[in-house]
């Protein structure tokens, strides 16, 4: 009789999660993380306000007072969880949605609201911090990604390079061609992959009939792992060991972050036209917040009070920069041209002042008609 | 007859091929259960099936050369790019391949895809969603490129484009989408492929124009008094029609341009070429180009300043008529 053979259908890849949606957590593998309560706290604190500034970004946009916005409701641990483990000496390249990443790197609330009110100074990185700028085309920065840390490499530097993008950039060629080369080259980065389930309305299982995002890393050569997206620590965690795998030379690593975008993909967008009601609602049953004050709470960390204190602040800092973003002041046209090139060619300088005259023949603005 | 948006005469044309023609199909991302980001595809996942509205992975490359194939193979794909930014990762399929297929091949196979593109700026959106950048396509030999400026001609020049043996990119100006409503006719009927609109006749002063822009020079003729304005709106970029242009430049001794493109090697800068060649004796004066400028179109709070207004376009017919 021939030999039995069973094929058994296992996953490719690892997929880690520590903090339960009832904020459970095995004790050994909090303690492995080597964090203490003041940094459960940070990313608690992370997390409100990068919720907060996301409510008050949405109502601003239904008002009319900024443009159209890429919420980040329900992705908060995946941000917050993957920022906290980066150094300052490492690059971060976003995609549209990664609100809290910008601000724990050190970007303003006000620049935020300035880039998504229409205003390219929102693009203005300060000096000497390593954030690229937000980036609209799907997957074109994972190269860029790949580029800067390959440079780190070349030039001798302990930095490595963050990418961020979602489930719809792993169909694109970018994608695979800055996986290929980063593995090629064993360069020293981290693709993070936030896999909120839909590409505008397009669901993960249209985007590619691998079981896991993951898995792709296996095909370039490097490990690929999954991980609870909704869950702060098990995204610290493994970012935090995937960074110190590329410090250490050892190259790159995929990171899929499971998890679920709450609400429309921008506020052009209408989500109750492509997936049921009780979808959305199950997901909220897996809140990242929720998570981590339960969490908090059952330590002993966490009050009603802390809870009431805490959200009074991020108001109030939200708020604040709502007021800087509405105080803005009204930019020169010079803006239009002058950041083309180093050096302002002829027919811009006839161009801007073509436009220049135009407005004062109106009293220096455009007609109203 | 039903009054329709463009968007809505766009969604009419696809369903009423897509009912003649089971070759036809549509391709692109967010195009099937939720019809597109404009609605320019809603319905046709109903009425069609998944198998001719067609949600596809998010990979403009892939859509556009997946097109490509199912045409040699017999199909009759509209492709569409979610907007006129992202039609990027798409160039090499379309300037490699698409645009060079039938040629290549010495006529054995050709391409009949029409690329659908949201096009232009004007309706307050983040980067790569605003372009105007008909100036590549125009410049490929091998390509078709048509874009309407009111619902009739949207409909009409679409089912053209679906029946037409070449590629066809197909710009809609997504600031008229929702601007206004016209009558247009219920099932087929075609508006062709290479002719352009005279919207308005006069003898002073020619406006060629395009898309959005249309609209926009309208109002500005509309603003001036004692002038005989006679307007072109071009329909189709390529193949141009020539004739209409060169009839009314003969005619009118001056000519301005107006697009919401950048500038330089612009179509503007041909439509001037074209006219200094054969007509440069006739013209009281020197052409003049009414257009966005030679940067990338601002952000939401400035781009107002940098698309063609009314007011522009006035001086723009006033510098050439006081030549």
């Amino acid at each position: 009789m021939a030999a039995k053979v069973t094929l058994q259908r296992e996953s490719l890849v690892p997929f880690i999660q520590i903090l339960g949606p009832d904020g459970m957590a095995n004790p050994n593998d909090v303690v492995e993380l080597g964090l203490k309560p003041h940094d459960f706290k940070a990313l608690y604190r992370w997390m409100v306000l990068a919720r907060t500034f996301d409510e008050r970004a949405l109502a601003l946009q239904r008002q009319g007072r900024l443009g159209t916005y890429a919420p980040l409701l329900g992705q908060e641990a995946a941000q917050v969880g993957s920022a906290y483990a980066l150094k300052p000496e490492d690059w971060v390249f976003p995609s549209y949605r990664e609100h809290a990443v910008l601000a724990m790197r050190g970007q303003s609330w006000l620049q935020l609201f300035t880039y998504w009110g229409g205003n390219e100074e929102g693009n203005r990185i300060p000096e000497g911090m390593r954030n690229f700028m937000i980036c609209v085309p799907i997957a074109t920065q994972i190269l860029h990604a790949t580029g800067a840390a390959w440079a780190a490499k070349l030039k001798g530097e302990k930095s490595c390079a963050i990418v961020y993008f979602g489930d719809g950039a792993t169909s694109e060629g970018d994608f695979h061609e800055g996986l290929n080369f980063a593995g090629v080259f064993k360069v020293p980065v981290v693709f993070f992959c936030q896999n909120n389930q839909y590409a505008i309305s397009v669901p993960r299982t249209r985007q590619t009939a691998s079981e896991t995002l993951a898995q792709k890393a296996l095909a370039y050569g490097f490990e690929g792992v999954q991980v609870d997206g909704n869950d702060v620590f098990a995204v610290y965690k493994v970012t935090r060991d995937a960074l110190e795998k590329a410090r250490a030379g050892g190259g790159p690593t995929l990171i899929e972050a499971v998890t679920y975008r709450l609400t429309h993909h921008t506020t052009a967008d209408d989500w109750t036209r492509y997936r049921p009601a009780e979808e959305v609602e199950m997901w909220k049953q897996k809140d990242p917040i929720k998570r981590l004050r339960l969490y908090l709470e059952k330590q002993g960390l966490w009050s009603e009070q802390d809870e009431a204190k805490l959200l009074e602040e991020a108001k109030a800092e939200i708020a604040q920069a709502v007021a800087q973003y509405e105080a803005l002041p009204k930019r020169d046209v010079e803006d239009i041209f002058k950041y083309m090139y180093a050096e302002m060619p002829w027919n811009l300088k006839e161009q801007l002042q073509e436009l220049k005259d135009y407005l004062a023949e109106h009293g220096g603005d455009l007609p109203h008609e | 007859m039903p009054q329709m948006t463009l968007v809505q005469a766009i969604n009419d044309a696809l369903k009423t091929e897509m009912r003649r023609d089971p070759t036809v199909i549509v391709m692109g991302e967010d195009v099937g259960v939720n019809g597109g980001v404009f609605r320019a595809t809603e319905g046709l996942y109903q009425e069609f099936g998944p198998d001719r509205a067609i949600d596809t992975p998010l990979a403009e490359s892939g859509i556009v050369g997946t097109a490509i194939g199912m045409a040699i193979n017999g199909l009759k794909p509209v492709a569409e790019i979610q907007f006129d930014g992202f039609m990027a990762p798409a160039f090499d399929q379309i300037i490699s391949h698409a645009a060079r297929i039938r040629w290549r091949s010495r006529g054995r196979f050709h391409v009949p895809i029409v690329i659908r593109v949201p096009y232009g700026g004007g309706i307050r959106a983040l980067e790569h969603h605003s372009e105007a950048p008909e100036a590549y396509y125009v410049h490929t030999p091998g390509l078709k490129v048509v874009i309407p400026s009111n619902p009739y001609d949207a409909k009409g020049l679409l089912i053209s484009a679906i029946r037409d043996p070449d590629p066809v990119i197909f710009f809609e100006p997504k600031r008229l989408y929702r601007a206004f409503r016209q009558e247009v006719p219920e099932g087929d009927y075609t508006v062709p492929i290479g002719k352009a609109s005279l919207v308005r006749e006069g003898t002073d002063v020619t406006v060629i124009t395009w898309g959005a822009m249309v609209r926009v020079c309208l109002q500005a003729i509309e603003q001036l008094e004692g002038i005989s304005v006679e307007l072109i709106d071009l329909r189709t970029l390529k193949p141009l029609d020539i004739e209409t242009v060169l009839t009314s430049v003969a005619k009118t001794g001056r000519a301005v341009i107006v697009q919401e493109a950048p500038r330089t090697c612009s179509l503007a800068s041909e439509l001037i070429a074209l006219i200094n060649e054969r007509l440069l004796l006739q013209l009281q004066a020197p052409v003049v180009r009414v257009t966005g400028y030679d940067t990338h179109i601002p952000y939401l709070t400035m781009e107002q300043y940098y698309l063609p207004d009314a007011g522009r376009v006035k001086k723009g017919i006033e510098k050439v008529l006081s030549f």
